[in-house]
C-alpha cells in the first residue's frame, strides 16, 4: 500500500511540478494571458466549453440531453464518429487483404508494389485530392482516416501471417486440418499479435488524421473547434480542446491496451 | 503375416542447398511391423528426421517410395500423426482446445470429442490442466498435451522426433516410461527418432543405425530384453555397447566434417 502512494506520488511529481511552474509564470506576468493563459483559465474555459450554454428547460428535453448540450460534447462526438467509422473502414479493408497478402504469395507479389509506392505518402498529404473528391464536411474525413489506419494494419497483418511458425502449419496439416481450417484457427490467431498491434497504432494515426481533417474540410469537432478559437485569440480555449483532445486519445488507447491483453491472454509477456 | 506399417523402398532425398546438391537419404530399405517400436538413432545431420517427414509425408521423396498403412505417404495425414520436439503446441489453445484440435479436424461432435479428451488427458496425467495455455506449463507437461493431442485421433502410426530431447533426465525417464505403457495398451505402432543411444535401447524392439551423409541404413540392432527394462543390467549393457560402437563411428565422421566445414 505504502509503495503505491509511494510509486503515485513520484509519477505526479513532475507533471505538478511543471503546473506550478506553468502557474507562476503566469502569475508573475512572464506571458500576455492571450499567448499563454494560467491553469486556472484554462481549466474555467474547460468547464465553460463542457457545461450547456443555456438554462435547464424541461420543456426542451430530459435533463440529461441537456448536460451533455455543452459544445465538447458534440465536438468530441463528432471527432470520436468519425474516428470510428473511419477507422472500421481502413482497417476491415486492410485486415483481410493482408491476409491474403500473408497467405497467398501470389496475390503478395501483385499487390505489395503498389502499395509500396502508396504507403510513404502521409494520409495528410491527400487532404486536397480529398476535398476535390469528396466536398466538405465528413466523406474526406472517412477517406482521410481510413487511408491513415489502412497501412499499419495492412503491413502488421501481412508481417503477422508471413511469421506464422511453420511448425504450427505442419503440426495442423499433421492433425488433418484442411487449408480453411489452416487459415482460420492457425494463421489468423498466429498472426493475432501482430494484427492488434497493428490496430493500435492505426488508430493514433487515425486520431492525429481526424484533427487535421477537421482544421482543413470538416466544420466540426475538436480539430475545428481549437483552429476556430484561434480566429478569436481564445488561446485559453484552444488549450481546453487539446487537453479534451489528449485525454480522448488517452481513452482510446487505454481501451485499445484492455482489448488487447484480453484477446492475448495466451501471448507470453504481454501486458495489460 | 500381414502388411507392415510402414513400408520403404529406395528412400532418396536430396535438397538443393547453396552448393549444389545434398543428399540427405539415400537407399533407404525399411519395414516396420503393426505394433512393433522402432528407433531411428544417428548423430545430427544423419537424415533421420529427413525419414520420419518422408513417412509423416512433409517430405517427398527424391526417389522411391514410402507406404503407410498401405498407402503411399504423399502428404500428411491423421493416420501417421507426429510429435515433434518443440512440441509445436498452438499457444492460443487451452490444453483441452490443443488435444480437441484433430478431433474438430475429423468432424467429431463436440460432445463426443469433449470425452476423447478428457479420457486421454487423464491417461497423461493431465486433469484438471484442460484450461491451462501451454505457455503456463512445463516442458515436461507440455510434451504430455503434445502426445495426447496425437493419440487422440487414434493414429494407426506414431511419429516421434527427438521428442524428450529438450527435457532433463528425469522427466524424460518418465515420460519414456508413459510412452511404454501407452504403446503397451494401444498397440500402435511406434517410429522414434532419438540420437540418445541409452533412450532408444530402453524403449525400442529395433534399434535402426544410420550412417552420417548420406543417411543410409548402417545396421538394425533388435533388442530382444523383456520391458521393463533395467539400464543398469549386464544384458541391456551389451546391446547398448553394440549400438554405441556402430553410431559412435558415425559421430566421429559426422564431427570429422564440421571440422572441415569451419
Amino acid at each position: 500500500m505504502r509503495r503505491h502512494l509511494a510509486s503515485l506520488l513520484r509519477a505526479l511529481a513532475v507533471p505538478l511540478a511543471a503546473l506550478l511552474a506553468w502557474d507562476l509564470a503566469c502569475r508573475a506576468g512572464l506571458f500576455s494571458p492571450l499567448i499563454l493563459p494560467s491553469p486556472g483559465q484554462v481549466l474555467r474555459r474547460l468547464v465553460a466549453y463542457g457545461s450547456p450554454l443555456i438554462p435547464y428547460d424541461p420543456a426542451q428535453g430530459s435533463y440529461l440531453a441537456w448536460l451533455a448540450s455543452g459544445e465538447l460534447w458534440a465536438d468530441a462526438a463528432g471527432s470520436l464518429y468519425r474516428v470510428v467509422l473511419g477507422f472500421v473502414l481502413g482497417a476491415g479493408l486492410a485486415l483481410p487483404l493482408g491476409l491474403l497478402m500473408g497467405a497467398k504469395s501470389v496475390v503478395y507479389e501483385l499487390l505489395n508494389p503498389l502499395l509500396q509506392v502508396l504507403r510513404p505518402i502521409p494520409p495528410i498529404a491527400f487532404i486536397p485530392l480529398a476535398i476535390l473528391w469528396f466536398g466538405l464536411g465528413n466523406p474526406p474525413a472517412f477517406f482521410l482516416i481510413a487511408l491513415g489506419a489502412f497501412f499499419p494494419v495492412l503491413v502488421n497483418t501481412v508481417t503477422g501471417v508471413r511469421n506464422v511458425d511453420e511448425i504450427y502449419l505442419r503440426a495442423a496439416r499433421n492433425l488433418g486440418a484442411n487449408e480453411i481450417t489452416v487459415f482460420r484457427r492457425v494463421m489468423l490467431p498466429g498472426a493475432m499479435p501482430y494484427v492488434l498491434a497493428g490496430m493500435r497504432v492505426g488508430i493514433g494515426i487515425a486520431f492525429i488524421v481526424v484533427i487535421v481533417a477537421e482544421m482543413t474540410a470538416v466544420n466540426h469537432g475538436l480539430g475545428y473547434r481549437i483552429l476556430e478559437a484561434r480566429e478569436y485569440f481564445w488561446s485559453d480555449k484552444i488549450i481546453a480542446g487539446m487537453i479534451s483532445i489528449g485525454l480522448i486519445g488517452l481513452a482510446i488507447d487505454g481501451l485499445m491496451g484492455r482489448v488487447n491483453a484480453r484477446l492475448l491472454r495466451w501471448h507470453r509477456g504481454i501486458e495489460g | 503375416m500381414s502388411a507392415p506399417a510402414i513400408h520403404a523402398r529406395g528412400v532418396r532425398v536430396a535438397y538443393s542447398g547453396g552448393e549444389g546438391e545434398v543428399l540427405a537419404l539415400d537407399g533407404i530399405d525399411l519395414d516396420v511391423a503393426r505394433g512393433e517400436f522402432v528407433c531411428l538413432l544417428g548423430p545430427s545431420g544423419c537424415g533421420k528426421s529427413t525419414f520420419l517427414n518422408a513417412v509423416a509425408g512433409f517430405v517427398r521423396p527424391t526417389a522411391g517410395s514410402v507406404f503407410a498403412s498401405g498407402r503411399e505417404a504423399l502428404s500428411p495425414g491423421p493416420d501417421r500423426a507426429m510429435v515433434f520436439q518443440e512440441y509445436a503446441l498452438f499457444p492460443w489453445m487451452t490444453v483441452e482446445e490443443n488435444v480437441a484440435f484433430g478431433l474438430a479436424t475429423k468432424g467429431v461432435p463436440r460432445e463426443a470429442a469433449g470425452r476423447v479428451v478428457s479420457e486421454w488427458l487423464e491417461k497423461l496425467h493431465l486433469a484438471g490442466f484442460g484450461g491451462r495455455y501451454p505457455k503456463d506449463l512445463s516442458g515436461g507437461m507440455r510434451q504430455r498435451v503434445a502426445i495426447a493431442r496425437v493419440l487422440a485421433i487414434d493414429p494407426e502410426i506414431l511419429l516421434l522426433d527427438e521428442p524428450f530431447g529438450a527435457l532433463d533426465a528425469l522427466t524424460r525417464r518418465n515420460l519414456q516410461d508413459e510412452l511404454l505403457r501407452i504403446w503397451a495398451g494401444t498397440g500402435k505402432t511406434v517410429l522414434f527418432v532419438t540420437h540418445g543411444i541409452e533412450e532408444s535401447v530402453y524403449l525400442a524392439d529395433r534399434v535402426v543405425v544410420m550412417t552420417y551423409r548420406p543417411g543410409t541404413v548402417k545396421e538394425v540392432v533388435p533388442v530382444a530384453l523383456p520391458r521393463p527394462r533395467d539400464p543398469s543390467s549386464p544384458e541391456f549393457n551389451a546391446v547398448a555397447r553394440r549400438v554405441s560402437e556402430l553410431v559412435m563411428v558415425e559421430q566421429a565422421r559426422q564431427e570429422e566434417d564440421e571440422l572441415r566445414e569451419a
